[in-house]
């Protein structure tokens, strides 16, 4: 009986001290959205479960292996007890009972960073090795960092060019893959105004580690006002905007203007030559060629290339757009 | 000359290089009489490795008695080889003791070579920036690290289950000694295709292989699916003879509730393995056809789905990490009433337990992709079924502090080394419901934090234990004893540096240390951090170090050991170290509980005085 107080006051002690230590070291960031709140909240109850399990385990433990210890000249074995049903069931009554609630408080938090506001903004987010690109539908505009209008839901529709990829700003808490080939959603309300970074969270290739970018967290009024800019920035004349496009779509990633050769076919003296495509045949880089070529580009695979390596950009550009993108190539003759 | 050249081993590599080059050059033959362009490197090194793992079994003489039978000649009885000294482990033997050491030897070689990788990325990571590697090279040496290492941890549980089983349950052999020593040396040259992948240009992807990723990695790629198809063919095997064994050959009276603990956990262990490890398998040979044939199961371009690739592997690596803990949660309750002087406390919990993990593993696989994409309303039943884990694991924790309580207990090095277990698999353990309630899991999946995680549950499930078992059977594989001031000082070095390492792990990866990264933002402030991680490695390499020393030393110099070391009830003790030839000159029955200390004048097995 003497060894069980001892051990009740020593875990009880255990538990706070433990608890204390690990709430007041810092281990998460800052809390920069709605969802960021929620999580850390059940993360509290995650630390006191650790605090208090970890005490319970370790305090019996290092008791026992004290005070039970074999000491100089003792012979003989330990007390003869090969179990005890009640504890067992205790042991596996009670954990199974906790772990039941705690799925249910999981439940509910996950209800809760899930919950949907319908009055939310969508932004587009396109990935690839290895860059971030956002496009803002409802303002018409395209950029390469993200802006968030502070104390609004925001609901993002990822998608992704080439491989895995996973968004994650560690201020949001939250993360969500990007799947090529398929729309993924994410919703956040961001609550603090800052700068943060978005860091690639699934692994893409060589260059995983630098594939972060600029997510900056604004007043409404900041927001409009940047998106003005945006949207005055954006050249009507359709070369500039071409160019702009081939910049912010990540196209000069694969396809040079200098000649020199990369994922994709230069687009130096592109225009209005014999192309060989990879069936054997050829054909001339016309207009009708070059607009297939974005939107479709397995339709006609160059020779030395693969196909399946390029988006299909059908639906994340307009009319003017790829129009605009020939424009721009047709100049590089 | 003759000698080297008459050993199994050289004779399959000599073979294996014949094979490779042989079927490169079938497949580029093929190609060109059908009129393609002669030389395509993938399938050709892809055809060339597969070719060379056959013709390293053809080399190393396991094929010969199936090649005789299937000819209508006789085959004999295996033999004593123990006249062949040292060089009976270097070829094919059928003595389920000798394959124990092969794998073993194996597994600590496969591990050494994938820890040496981690000491070089984790030097890499000392400072932000990258210092001496490539990009490429850091991802190839992190991947290939986790899948090193997992081979390495498949292969010395086989080592554990191959010597122990049969020895525990008073068999002369397993029940297959002709495919226990083919499923060996399968392992072999899957190792060899595996570190391969290194000078066929590496690969990018992590252990995990995700397409689209690993569609487009450069060919090393190939021979990592390949060599980890070849080690899982192996596994499956292995496992087969396991679970055939312990049912049929156990020893009279040897009851499911009076076999030792640990064929329990071999048991579990084998039942996963048999029936999940197909899975990854088949999911790693549909990208190799996709690379090599233009099929298009994940490719989105064509139709297919790459989460699916995600189902399919999980369906198997979750349960693989049961299949690397329960051997070693079942070392630990085999030997800790043999230090603690007192029976296992609450024997039959412990058994089903192991069961019991087992079977909710297969439940479970969803958790890893909370964040993938995968259908949403799935998350919830993933997350109860996740929990459920901490149930049975829970019952283990409680019941080896039963078995602690009122003890008298010993602190020998095997002792030391199970403690650590428990406690490093308690840090594992009480870290995983994060990871399973979806909303947390959001933050922490693919950070650093589930890295310290999951060495934590290695380390604690199978690391400590694993050199508690080799401190503990190493007078019984050699006659003698490993020096305990070496032990002491392994375990002194290695403890606590691990602890200090995967507690740093955990603390940058809830701070935002994303896994898998070559370098990290200097804004982050992690250097310090990583430095004292860096430093952690290299003691826990320190103090590997020590324990090949101990072990080269002891082996012809170490303390003469033949008798019952550890004063144990266990029959392997009962009779003098080494075991002869086919275990046992007297069959025994048992005659009581296996852990029965403490109960005065009882026994649990005894030996027949006359057939």
């Amino acid at each position: 009986m003497k060894h069980v107080v001892i051990i009740v006051i020593l875990v009880i002690a255990c538990t706070f001290l433990i608890h204390t230590g690990l709430t007041n070291i810092g281990l998460l960031p800052a809390e920069a959205s709605t969802q960021s709140v929620e999580i850390d909240r059940l993360f509290g109850v995650h630390i006191w479960l650790v605090s208090a399990l970890f005490s319970l385990i370790m305090v019996v433990m290092l008791y026992s292996l004290i005070v039970f210890r074999r000491r100089k000249g003792e012979t003989g074995d330990g007390a003869y007890i090969t179990g005890n049903t009640t504890l067992e069931v205790l042991w596996t009554a009670i954990p199974l009972l906790a772990v039941i609630i705690l799925a249910y408080i999981g439940g509910k938090s996950l209800g809760i960073i899930r919950r949907i506001d319908p009055s939310a903004m969508q932004v587009k987010v396109i990935s690839g090795q290895w860059f971030w690109r956002y496009q803002y539908p409802d303002y018409g505009v395209t950029t390469t960092d993200l802006y968030l209008p502070v104390g609004r839901q925001i609901k993002l529709e990822m998608t992704s060019n080439d491989v895995l990829h996973s968004f994650w700003v560690p201020e949001f808490r939250v993360k969500q893959d990007l799947v090529p080939g398929r729309t993924t959603e994410l919703r956040i309300t961001p609550t603090l105004i800052g700068d943060y970074k978005v860091r690639c969270a699934e692994l893409c290739g060589a260059s995983h580690a630098y594939m972060e970018g600029l997510v900056r967290v604004v007043s409404q009024g900041d927001f409009d006002k940047w998106i003005s800019e945006q949207q005055s920035a954006a050249p009507m004349d359709p070369v500039l905007r071409g160019q702009q496009l081939a910049q912010q779509l990540g196209c000069s990633n694969c396809h040079s203007v200098d000649g020199s050769k990369k994922t994709g076919p230069t687009w130096l003296h592109l225009y209005q030559s014999e192309v060989e495509l990879s069936d054997g045949s050829s054909v001339e880089a016309d207009d009708n060629y070059l607009k297939t070529s974005i939107v479709n580009s397995n339709l006609q695979v160059v020779a030395g290339y693969s196909a399946n390596v390029m988006p299909n950009f059908a639906d994340l550009l307009d009319q003017t757009e790829v129009e605009s993108l020939v424009v721009y190539i047709k100049t590089l003759k | 000359m003759r000698k080297f050249i008459s050993l199994g081993l050289v004779r399959g590599l000599i073979w294996q290089i014949v094979g490779t080059a042989l079927g490169i050059g079938i497949l580029t033959g093929i190609r060109l009489l059908i009129g393609l362009p002669a030389w395509k490197p993938e399938s050709a090194f892809v055809f060339g490795a597969l070719l060379g793992a056959m013709f390293f079994l053809y080399g190393v003489g396991v094929l010969d008695d199936w090649i005789k039978l299937a000819s209508g000649k006789e085959i004999s009885e295996h033999i004593d080889e123990s006249r062949l000294g040292w060089r009976r482990y270097f070829g094919a033997s059928l003595d389920h003791k000798v394959i124990g050491i092969q794998y073993l030897t194996l597994a600590l070689i496969l591990m050494s070579v994938g820890g040496t990788f981690a000491l070089i990325f984790r030097s890499e990571l000392a400072d932000t920036g990258m210092q001496f590697l490539t990009l490429m090279e850091y991802n190839t040496l992190m991947s290939l690290h986790g899948m090193v290492m997992i081979v390495g941890i498949l292969i010395g549980i086989a080592a554990f289950m191959n010597y122990l089983v049969p020895m525990l349950i008073g068999a002369r052999d397993m029940a297959f000694p002709r495919l226990n020593a083919f499923a060996f040396w399968l392992a072999v040259p899957a190792g060899i295709i595996l570190l391969s992948s290194m000078a066929l240009g590496g690969f990018d992807t992590g252990w995990t292989g995700y397409p689209p990723l690993s569609a487009r990695a450069p060919i090393g790629m190939q021979m990592f699916f390949l060599g980890v198809s070849l080690a899982g063919f192996s596994t499956i095997l292995g496992s087969l003879n396991i679970i055939v064994t312990a049912i049929r050959l156990r020893a009279p009276r040897m009851t499911p509730f009076r076999m030792p603990i640990f064929i329990w956990a071999s048991i579990a262990t084998s039942i996963i393995s048999l029936t999940a490890t197909q899975l990854i398998g088949l999911s790693f040979q549909m990208v190799m056809f996709q690379r090599l044939f233009g099929m298009g199961f994940f490719d989105p371009g064509k139709g297919g789905n790459p989460i699916l690739f995600q189902h399919l592997f999980w369906f198997y690596s979750h349960p693989a990490v049961y299949v690397f803990v329960l051997p070693g949660l079942g070392l630990i309750s085999e030997m800790l009433p043999v230090f603690a002087r007192k029976p296992l406390f609450g024997y039959k919990w412990v058994a089903i337990s192991s069961i019991a993990i087992a079977l909710i593993g297969f439940l479970v696989w969803g958790h890893h992709m909370f964040a993938s994409g995968m259908a949403e309303y799935l998350r919830v039943p993933f997350m109860y079924s996740t929990l459920l884990v901490a149930v049975p694991t829970g019952v283990k924790f409680f019941s080896w502090l039963g078995t602690l309580w009122r003890g008298k207990i010993t602190y020998e090095t095997p002792m030391l080394f199970l403690l650590a277990g428990i406690v490093v698999f308690l840090f594992g353990g009480l870290t995983g419901p994060p990871n399973a309630t979806v909303s947390t899991d959001l933050h922490l999946t693919d950070t650093y934090f589930i890295v310290g995680h999951f060495h934590d549950t290695m380390f604690g499930g199978y690391v400590f234990p694993f050199f508690a078992g080799i401190y503990y059977w190493f007078p019984k594989m050699t006659g003698r004893r490993l020096n305990e001031k070496l032990g002491k000082l392994q375990f002194w070095l290695m403890a606590p540096a691990f602890i200090v390492l995967s507690l740093e792990m955990m603390k940058v990866g809830m701070l935002g240390m994303r896994r898998r990264i070559a370098d990290y933002d200097p804004a982050l402030q992690f250097v310090s951090e990583n430095q004292i991680m860096t430093v952690a490695a290299f003691l826990i390499a320190l103090g590997v170090l020590i324990f090949f020393i101990n072990v080269f030393w002891s082996i012809r110099k170490g303390e003469v050991a033949t008798g019952n070391v550890w004063n144990s009830r266990s029959p392997e003790w009962q009779v003098a170290s080494p075991m002869p030839m086919h275990n046992y000159e007297k069959p025994f029955e048992v005659v009581g509980e296996p852990y029965d200390y403490g109960l005065p004048g009882s026994v649990y097995v005894k030996f027949k005085e006359s057939e």
